[in-house]
């Protein structure tokens, strides 16, 4: 028999922006004690239903009943009245505010942020969570920042959480902690909704799951009784593999070698310090490490984004001559066939201009093209509705701004516009952040095209699983050294782990 | 000479309108709205007073017959409602209808100078004076009556009409509430990030048109001030000048502290004025160069809490920018 009672129903919701339908008529049942796993490709309306749970978005249609009893939700604060509470994929947080005047904020009453404190300090002793009421959010890392939005929904008395993809930007031990804290919070009763797009996390994390496809309810069921080929399957709709190619590189030559580069930070800390590898045309090089152990500035160095220190970053052509790229603009390394995709976690930070529509951010990267006096705006057009159809965008068309696409949707059109490029090295820095699983082998297969075509492939991805399964060969940073440069296939991912946290993994027992 | 205990009383009563203004101006902006119709909002708030003033004068039957409660009401009323109209089309026009904060406050300017200047205009005319000016002296020795002490002490302190007192006051109330009470968190909250704020379940656009018409109805009594106190109830179009742009230059020098704008008012007050204590002789330029010294030093201001780059001292995130829910 089965002595739970849904704590929500969701029956028929609708819910569409002017022309596009995020929801079509969605059925959903969230029960206490359990973590349900919702799950659904990029687009798929999860973000939009979970919105509307917590008062963010108003249903056009369709009804929600909270233990029994219908509700109507029309803003935030009736949500936590219900006991609601969202924990969104972009923080809700004020920068200058500190942790405890965040968690009060909205709320009723006198101010009294001692007390306030004090009610803080007894949840975190509670979960197991660690935060400083009197911190600045602006002084926090991602985990700390998503900590503190955890404790706001805990603060309200919320007993229903919804966690909009919040490991797309922890580190693995912090997933780890967060998994942890959400077991606790299940077992104590509350129920807990999770937005993810990674599959062995359903399966390590959640009891239930549901699945969208393109605004439309197609199942749920328990975890236990499904696996990730067929949870994909019906996100997908049809049958899709999922075994990343690896094909033996072919005549791999070296394209770009790096010696001893040492990058310092506008701030004089040493982000790259005696870096020294050499990156083959036609094999995938892929960059391991905890974040913010130099990625970014190595590929930025590369790209002639970064001033260096010292060391030097040699540009080898076919024939053998080579260059230096040190001292060289950004435009001329792109020129010589660099071509750097970096997407960060804001997704539209770097790369595309959220206000202008698909076409003319493809123009950002040919505008100088042509000899004309105007601008050639067919090709653009053109390579818009391209990368739309070959990356299977979903869009209403290449005139929408990228800042009405979804976050996966904008960044398949990143990558599709650097690709498109037909680049001699191609820099990739996360270019599978927050996409689903469909959109990601749409990705690595367009990666593994590109190696397939000569190109040196640097790819820094934070899913070491990814990262094992592709790359030819593996560099691992580790505080901005090289703790080990390991061939891909074969290598353990306990090995690599232990080398992104400490210089050299643990050789010197072995 | 450099007569400092006359110099300080003047750079005060010249700070008074800066004060006010910047106030005002300080909460619209924590609110995340730009009011760069500060100038015009002022200036409607000093015309405001100047019309109650001047159908009072002539409704009564003699100037023997003035009740001082409703001499200093009844102009205080018009203002607020001048400048409380001026915040509600600015807010209707950026929060509701959300138009770019920027054209609508220089519109707001222009707009509210023109109103000034058309009721002043018609108001000398009605008046019949055979100077362009409008002398409403009855109602203005009300709002400059201060204490009769002629002490050193009184002089700096107690030598002002109560709309300087008050001024002071609401800076102190405005540093107290946005700093420690709920509504100011709030409030600050929808200046830094609207889409926080309005997930953590408070009404945005509420906020929004709430500090914005407050701010605006406390720089109107910076326009109040200084036609009735200041310039002892004589209006004369244009006459305000460009306190109004100096007002705003103020509250990026305060860095968004009402509490900091008391002494800084008075400081700027000075700057303002410094070019008629120091003397230059005939030669006009200097002058000129001096009277720039409170925007020199605004720059000087910005340019020290840009690479100081502490973020407490930047000015509200969401400020200039219009919000909506459902937008993404």
């Amino acid at each position: 028999m089965d002595n739970k009672t849904a704590a929500v129903k969701m029956r028929n919701i609708t819910k569409t922006f002017g022309p596009v339908v995020a929801n079509d008529k969605v059925w959903l049942d969230i029960y206490r004690g359990e973590i349900l796993a919702l799950l659904g490709e990029n687009g798929s309306g999860k973000t939009t239903l979970m919105n509307m749970l917590s008062g963010i978005y108003f249903p056009d249609e369709g009804e929600i009943t909270i233990d029994g009893k219908e509700v109507v939700i029309r803003s935030p604060k009736d949500a936590f009245d219900l006991g609601i509470g969202m924990i969104h994929q972009h923080f809700k947080l004020v920068d200058v505010l500190t942790a405890a005047e965040n968690i009060v904020l909205g709320l009723e009453g006198k101010l009294d942020l001692k007390a306030a404190a004090e009610k803080i300090r007894s949840i975190c002793d509670a979960y197991g969570f660690e935060v400083d009421p009197n911190q600045k959010i602006y002084d926090m890392s991602v985990s700390q920042k998503q900590t503190v939005e955890i404790v706001k929904v805990l603060y309200r008395g919320a007993d229903i959480l919804i966690l909009d993809e919040p490991t797309a930007v922890l580190t693995p031990q912090e997933t780890d902690k967060l998994f942890a804290v959400l077991r606790n919070m299940r077992d104590d009763g509350k129920a807990i909704v999770i937005i993810t797009h990674k599959m062995h996390e359903v399966e390590e994390l959640s009891d239930r799951v549901a699945i969208l496809r393109h605004g439309q309810f197609i199942g749920d069921m328990p975890t236990k009784k499904t696996n990730a080929q067929e949870m994909t399957n019906m996100m997908v709709g049809h049958a899709v593999t999922l075994n990343i190619d690896r094909p033996e590189p072919k005549d791999a030559r070296p394209r770009i070698e790096v010696k001893n580069l040492t990058v310092r930070s506008i701030d004089g800390i040493l982000k790259l310090d005696g870096v020294s590898f050499t990156a083959n045309s036609g094999e995938i090089l892929g960059i391991a490490g905890i974040s913010g152990c130099g990625q970014k500035e190595l590929l930025e160095s590369i790209a002639g984004l970064q001033p260096v220190e010292s060391g030097s970053i040699e540009y080898i052509e076919d024939d053998g001559r080579r260059e230096q790229l040190i001292g060289k603009d950004p435009l001329s390394i792109a020129q010589m066939g660099v071509a750097l995709s970096f997407v960060p976690e804001d997704r539209l930070g770097m790369g595309l201009v959220a206000n202008m529509d698909l076409a003319d951010n493809m123009m950002l990267r040919s505008y100088r093209r042509g000899k004309s006096f105007f601008t050639d705006r067919k090709s653009p057009k053109q390579l818009a509705e391209d990368v739309v159809r070959r990356l299977d965008v979903n869009t209403p068309g290449i005139s929408t701004p990228v800042r009405r696409l979804s976050g996966g949707n904008v960044q398949k059109v990143l990558v599709g516009r650097e690709i498109s490029s037909a680049p001699t090295v191609l820099l990739t820095a996360y270019a599978v952040r927050g996409l689903d699983i469909h959109s990601s082998y749409t990705i690595y297969d367009l990666i593994n095209k590109q190696k397939a075509a000569g190109v040196a492939v640097l790819f820094v991805g934070e899913d070491l699983d990814v990262l094992l399964e592709l790359s030819d060969r593996i560099l691992v940073l580790c505080g901005g050294k090289v703790s080990g440069i390991v061939p891909g296939r074969g290598a353990k991912k306990r090995d690599v782990g232990m080398m992104m946290t400490k210089l050299g993994g643990d050789r010197q027992h072995a | 000479m450099f007569d400092i205990l006359s110099f300080i009383p003047r750079a005060i009563v010249q700070g008074v309108p800066l004060l006010l203004g910047s106030t005002g101006e300080t909460l619209t902006e924590k609110s995340g709205n730009l009011n760069l119709g500060i100038p015009g909002v002022m200036y409607v708030g000093a015309i405001g007073g100047v019309i109650g003033a001047f159908f009072y004068e002539q409704s009564l039957p003699s100037p023997e017959a003035i009740v001082p409660a409703l001499a200093v009401l009844i102009p205080l009323l018009c203002s607020l409602l001048g400048s409380l109209l001026m915040g509600l089309l600015y807010c209707f026009l950026t929060v509701t209808l959300r138009a770019n904060q920027n054209v609508t406050g220089l519109a707001l300017t222009t707009f509210g100078v023109g109103i000034g200047n058309f009721f002043g205009g018609s108001l000398i005319k009605l008046a019949g004076a055979d100077v362009p000016s409008l002398a409403l002296s009855a109602t203005s020795g009300y709002f400059s009556k201060s204490l009769p002490v002629s002490s050193a002490f009184g002089k700096l302190f107690l030598s002002y009409g109560f709309l300087a007192y008050l001024a002071v006051i609401i800076a102190l109330a405005a540093s107290y509430i946005l700093n420690h009470t709920r509504t100011g968190l709030h409030l600050r909250a929808v200046g830094e990030s609207p889409s926080t704020a309005d997930a953590a379940g408070i009404n945005v656009n509420r906020y929004k048109y709430v500090a914005t018409c407050t701010g605006s109805m406390i720089a109107g009594l910076g326009g109040l001030y200084y036609v009735m106190d200041y310039a002892s109830g004589v209006w004369s179009n244009n006459g305000f000048g460009d306190r109004g742009w100096l007002a705003i230059a103020l509250v990026i020098f305060t860095i968004w502290r009402p509490n900091v704008g008391v002494l800084s008012s008075f400081l700027f007050g000075g700057l303002y004025i410094l070019h008629m204590y120091i003397p230059s002789g005939m030669n006009l330029a200097v002058k000129e160069l001096y009277k720039m010294i409170p925007y020199v030093v605004t720059i000087v201001v910005l340019i020290i809490t840009s690479m100081r780059n502490k973020r407490e001292n930047q000015p509200p995130a969401a400020l200039g920018l219009a919000y909506f829910r459902e937008e993404r």
